[in-house]
């Protein structure tokens, strides 16, 4: 003990193209801006499929093959299989020969990646069974563990996953929720009986995830033998040690030239030297381990910034307009049949998009932290107004009228 | 310090930037003496003043020379006048020159700082008399005020003098760093940037206790949304970007008015442009404002524009911003460089400005929430934080300066 829990998000929004005013009536193009910007998705997708995903799964192929009890997890947002299966099919391959090892769990989302479980609780159920389809159809794999979008969680998401049959359910080891307690052990959520949470251990994800390649911390540079060994410190005080990140940390977030490949091939021969520690999936953290404890929380919770809420997405009055107006059109939309009107919709509900109106860090200095393919948290909200506006303008005559909010 | 003009007898942003900076300046111990190169019927707690003409014995009844026609109209408007004077702009400048010398000699100083051409020549006299550093403060450049058109020789010379005789050079942005390098050749380690700051007192309540402030409320009332300009009617300024974002808005929002608060040589024209294209009912032109009639525009208003062509920094987007406005700023501006939560344009995209202007104008939160991000960081543009930076920058020649 303990054994460690990997679990990537592997994640794309489909972003939107600079739409003015003009735009509203003419342009249903709304995701497909074209040329050298970083709203361009497919220029993106295959440029992080080249850095990130195709070298990284081969490294995990290959430790995967080596060491036939060496564990993974994935989750897909299905936006993201989406765009794989357009434009790098090759990438959506080698997930797929991944998932054959049967040595790699693949989590529930919403299809999405919505902030549906918040605003709209039919929407959500819709959109957790448009991706098990989903899932089944790309992989033949039914998932029995749920994580939230951005890993936002409380007793209700808790409650909702334990009634939709899943065993488990994943959020963020925040500290005001754990108190003196440790993330390291399998939790029982308030209310849930049947269901178990696991909780990610921030400080050693984070490790990997965001100070692998800072030179100004203590600890640079981190090698895989040093990592093994701190998690072995947790011999005798933990059970598992839940390592969650974006699965772009590979290639993306931290380069090539970071050494983090070199990390990830050398991690599991560093682990298994320390007696008893290994790897698992989520679901298999919960057959083996026992719940530790009852944990309350009842305010949402996210793995975002240092608040770990939801002001990421629904800070500003910008942000709250916009999700507002999006969700007032449920009905209508869904009324509509129309199978196209429908996923542009569904689209608009990425939490991304929200994310990129948050103007907490819109100041000198914090600009470059935060990757945001448009010039500004306001043109992020212009363009998705006016993209809304429009979305408005296809719907059947009947229902245009009554929920129009804008002006003529 | 030699300056041109000073509130309330000023026609623009360099009185008011002056005048800021010296209260700012006097609040951290630095003792100013203000020099301006005519007698006014002026007071201020936190400068002495000193007028160049003082002891001449002809009484000169003209007015004020504004510190912004050009030469060529400066001389028009001083010909129709008449008068025994040398009336050109130049002649007023050299004359302010020649007289700087007397105040050099009469004065105890440390640091001579000089604003803008029109007293770069007096600046230029009084260091070559007494000795002491001098610093030039480039408001603006012969380059922005005419967009790179038609530049005047003299005008630019003064400038490139004032720059070069200089110790250091002051300028409002890296946006005006970078035309100082180009298109003077002065070296980037003798210029320094330090932004306009504004002073951000509680705002005043809205009063419609002055004839504008009246109007303004009435149109209001009728459910009409504002967007204002504020600034002079000069190419430099882009007032002709406004009016043509404007043709396009009102086809599309019939609530939108446009009011364009100013004066310029370039009014005349606009007016036409503005009867031409059957916009005279909604594009309002009020001529200059100033105290209590402009802040009763500014809080009116539903959002301020400021397309400049070519703006060494823009104070007149503080003003907005402090009195609650949101603004569309040209990013091709000094203030787009401090005022993060402002909405930004190229001057020429017309569209692209239309396309904000009718954002702003469709969806109260975003200029709610341009509105408190921008409120927010408004303190971090004060007087005091500029006054900070010539401080630090006195002291690079003198120790002991406020000290």
């Amino acid at each position: 003990m303990p054994s460690v829990c990997f679990y990537f998000q592997v994640h794309q929004p489909m972003r939107l193209k600079r739409y003015r005013v003009f735009d509203i009536g003419a342009d249903r193009g709304y995701f497909a801006e074209t040329g050298e910007t970083n709203r361009n998705n497919e220029r993106v997708l295959r440029k992080v499929a080249s850095k990130a995903y195709l070298p990284t799964n081969a490294i995990l192929l290959e430790l995967l093959r080596r060491y036939p009890d060496f564990r993974v997890s994935f989750s897909f947002s299905g936006v993201f299989l989406d765009q794989l299966a357009e434009w790098s099919p090759e990438t959506l391959d080698s997930f797929r020969r991944l998932v054959a090892t049967g040595q790699v769990e693949l989590l529930s989302e919403t299809y999405h990646h919505s902030l549906s479980f918040v605003f709209s609780r039919e929407e959500f159920r819709r959109q957790v069974e448009l991706h098990r389809k989903k899932l089944k159809e790309i992989f033949g794999v039914r998932p029995v563990v749920f994580r939230n979008t951005e890993l936002i969680y409380s007793n209700d998401v808790a409650a909702e996953a334990e009634s939709l049959g899943y065993a488990g359910v994943l959020a963020e080891g925040a500290d005001h929720i754990l108190g003196w307690r440790s993330p390291n052990f399998l939790y029982q959520p308030r209310g849930g009986a049947n269901i178990r949470l696991l909780l990610k251990n921030y400080r050693l994800s984070d490790d990997i995830a965001f100070r692998f390649s800072s030179r100004d911390w203590a600890e640079y540079p981190l090698t895989a033998p040093k990592f093994a060994s701190w998690v072995a410190a947790h011999n005798g005080n933990g059970e598992v040690v839940n390592l969650f990140m974006d699965y772009e940390t590979f290639g993306e977030h931290q380069w090539a030239d970071t050494g983090i490949f070199d990390f990830l091939r050398a991690l599991p021969a560093e682990v298994y030297k320390h007696p008893n520690n290994d790897f698992v999936t989520p679901s298999e953290a919960i057959r083996r381990f026992p719940p530790r404890g009852i944990v309350d929380v009842p305010h949402y919770i996210s793995w975002a910034d240092i608040e770990r809420d939801l002001s990421a997405w629904t800070e500003n009055s910008m942000q709250q307009d916009a999700l507002r107006q999006l969700y007032a059109l449920e009905g209508p939309v869904l009324a509509s049949r129309d199978s196209s009107l429908i996923e542009d919709w569904r689209r608009l509900q990425t939490s991304d998009h929200f994310y990129y109106m948050c103007t907490k860090w819109w100041n000198d200095g914090d600009v470059h932290k935060y990757f945001n393919p448009h010039d500004s948290p306001y043109d992020a909200f212009i363009s998705f107004m006016n993209v809304l506006h429009d979305v408005e303008l296809r719907l059947p005559q009947k229902h245009r009228a009554q929920n129009m909010e804008h002006g003529a | 310090m030699f300056g041109w003009e000073f509130p309330p007898f000023n026609s623009g942003g360099l009185g008011v930037a002056c005048a800021g900076l010296a209260e700012a300046l006097h609040r951290s111990g630095v003792r100013v003496t203000f020099v301006l190169p005519r007698a006014f019927p002026i007071a201020a707690p936190f400068v002495r003043f000193r007028f160049a003409d003082e002891g001449e014995d002809v009484y000169d009844p003209s007015p004020y020379p504004s510190a912004y026609p050009s030469p060529q109209e400066y001389e028009a408007m001083e010909a129709a006048k008449g008068g025994g004077f040398d009336r050109s702009l130049l002649g007023e400048v050299r004359r302010y020159a020649r007289r700087a010398r007397g105040i050099a000699r009469s004065e105890l100083f440390d640091v001579i700082h000089a604003h803008d051409w029109l007293s770069f020549g007096a600046g230029i006299e009084a260091k070559r008399l007494s000795g002491k550093p001098l610093i030039v403060h480039v408001h603006a450049t012969e380059f922005d005020r005419t967009g790179g058109h038609s530049i005047n020789r003299e005008v630019y010379e003064c400038e490139r003098q004032g720059m070069a005789a200089a110790d250091a050079v002051i300028v409002l942005s890296n946006f005006m760093k970078g035309v100082v390098m180009r298109q003077y050749g002065i070296p980037e380690e003798k210029i320094v940037v330090v932004y306009n700051g504004i002073d951000t007192g509680p705002p005043a309540a809205f009063s419609a206790g002055n004839a504008a402030g009246s109007a303004l409320a009435a149109l209001k009332a009728r459910g009409k949304k504002i967007i204002i300009f504020v600034g002079r009617i000069t190419l430099q300024k882009g007032p002709d970007y406004f009016l043509r974002a404007a043709r396009i808005v009102v086809e599309r929002d019939p609530n939108a008015l446009f009011i364009i608060a100013g004066g310029g040589d370039m009014e005349r024209q606009m007016l036409r442009e503005t009867a031409r294209q059957g916009l005279s009912h909604k594009v309002i032109f009020t001529g200059f404002l100033r105290g209590e009639e402009l802040a009763s525009l500014y809080r009116a208003a539903d959002l301020f524009v400021m397309p400049s062509v070519s703006e060494p920094f823009g104070l007149v987007a503080l003003e907005a911003v402090k009195h609650g406005t949101p603004a569309i700023i040209s990013k091709q501006s000094g203030v787009s460089e401090v005022l993060r939560h402002a909405l930004t344009v190229d001057f020429w995209d017309v569209d692209e400005l239309a396309n904000k202007i009718l954002s702003v104008l469709r969806h109260p939160s975003l200029a709610t929430t341009l509105q408190e991000n921008a409120s927010r960081e408004l303190p971090h543009m004060s007087w005091t934080n500029a006054a900070q930076k010539v401080q630090a920058l006195y002291r690079r020649f003198v120790s002991w300066i406020g000290v």
